[in-house]
């Protein structure tokens, strides 16, 4: 496949500007994610192939332009998704819920 | 891209609460136990990073037998110091030299050695640096602040998802009396990824 994700060679991307000292994770969203990735994947609802296909079957304008984890996000969601683990509604449903308590 | 600043906020809280759903229908759900979960971070945030990889080649620059091992089968060198598991399955120890300067990436996405150097920086996993290091990576080590003899040849290689990278950097000059951990204090992820060199004595120091 030569999607968006195949970025070697390309040109026009800008500088890389490596943040000094930088953390781990750059929000607690980004931390959950990385924690609901191990603990999906440990359990066996994907293997590390369909992820990343998943994540190279992002939208390319949204690839270019989301912070990584939001890729994992992407993916793990995909996956669950499609093997029914979690619904689309199910999902909205939470957030549209969660939109009214305080975080 | 977005516009705004207020955009790209927008744009943000809302991944925040679809991540906020997620987490919590699968714990309702039995699918993750939180404490699994926070175990896990915890882990990647305060236990496993670039200290690691650190063990490893200031154990290679003192133990020339430890060393021909790490570059023959990495993987069972690293194992000896405890360094082994998830994403670090099957690794490969490229030796920079007087002639040979090493530099890692992964073009198609993210991969990197975790059990030796933790999750990557953002700028691993960014476009620009998996774009421009295998055409340009003189220009790059440049804006790392690395300038090399253009004599040095400089090789890149690019991780795949099954075999990892880690590079064993240059024993820095005047380092010959120092022990493995104070020498383990001088190696800096960046080093290890080819981004950097080891900081020079009496220096220390991160990234």
């Amino acid at each position: 496949m030569n999607g968006v994700h195949d970025l070697g060679g390309m040109h026009g991307m800008g500088p890389i500007n490596p943040e000094p000292n930088e953390p781990v994770f750059h929000a607690p969203w980004e931390r959950t994610v990385f924690g609901l990735f191990i603990t999906t994947f440990a359990g066996g609802h994907f293997n590390v192939d369909e992820f990343r296909h998943a994540i190279e079957r992002m939208d390319p304008a949204h690839y270019l332009r989301s912070p990584y984890y939001e890729h994992w996000l992407h993916a793990m969601e995909s996956l669950l998704v499609q093997r029914g683990a979690l619904t689309p509604d199910e999902i909205d449903g939470r957030m549209a819920q969660l939109a009214k308590e305080p975080a | 891209m977005p516009d705004t600043h207020e955009d790209l906020d927008t744009r943000e809280d809302d991944v925040a609460l679809r991540v906020r759903a997620i987490e919590s229908l699968l714990i309702e759900k039995g699918l993750v136990q939180p404490a699994a979960l926070a175990a896990i971070v915890e882990t990647y945030e305060t236990k496993i990073g670039p200290h690691n990889g650190a063990q490893v080649v200031a154990r290679a620059w003192t133990d020339p037998a430890f060393k021909a091992r790490l570059l023959s089968n990495a993987t069972g060198a690293i194992a000896e110091l405890g360094f082994s598991g998830v994403q670090g399955e099957d690794m490969v120890v490229v030796e920079n030299t007087p002639t040979v300067h090493n530099m890692v990436v992964c073009t198609l996405c993210s991969c990197y050695p975790w059990p030796t150097l933790g999750l990557p920086p953002n700028w691993y996993k960014s476009a620009p640096y998996r774009a421009r290091v295998v055409i340009d990576p003189r220009g790059v080590l440049s804006e790392f602040g690395v300038d090399l003899p253009p004599e040095k040849e400089v090789r890149v290689w690019d991780s795949n998802a099954e075999l990892r990278y880690l590079v064993l950097p240059e024993r820095p000059a005047g380092t010959e009396g120092m022990d493995a951990a104070a020498l383990a204090a001088l190696v800096t992820r960046d080093a290890m990824i080819g981004t950097g060199v080891a900081a020079a004595a009496g220096a220390g120091g991160a990234p």
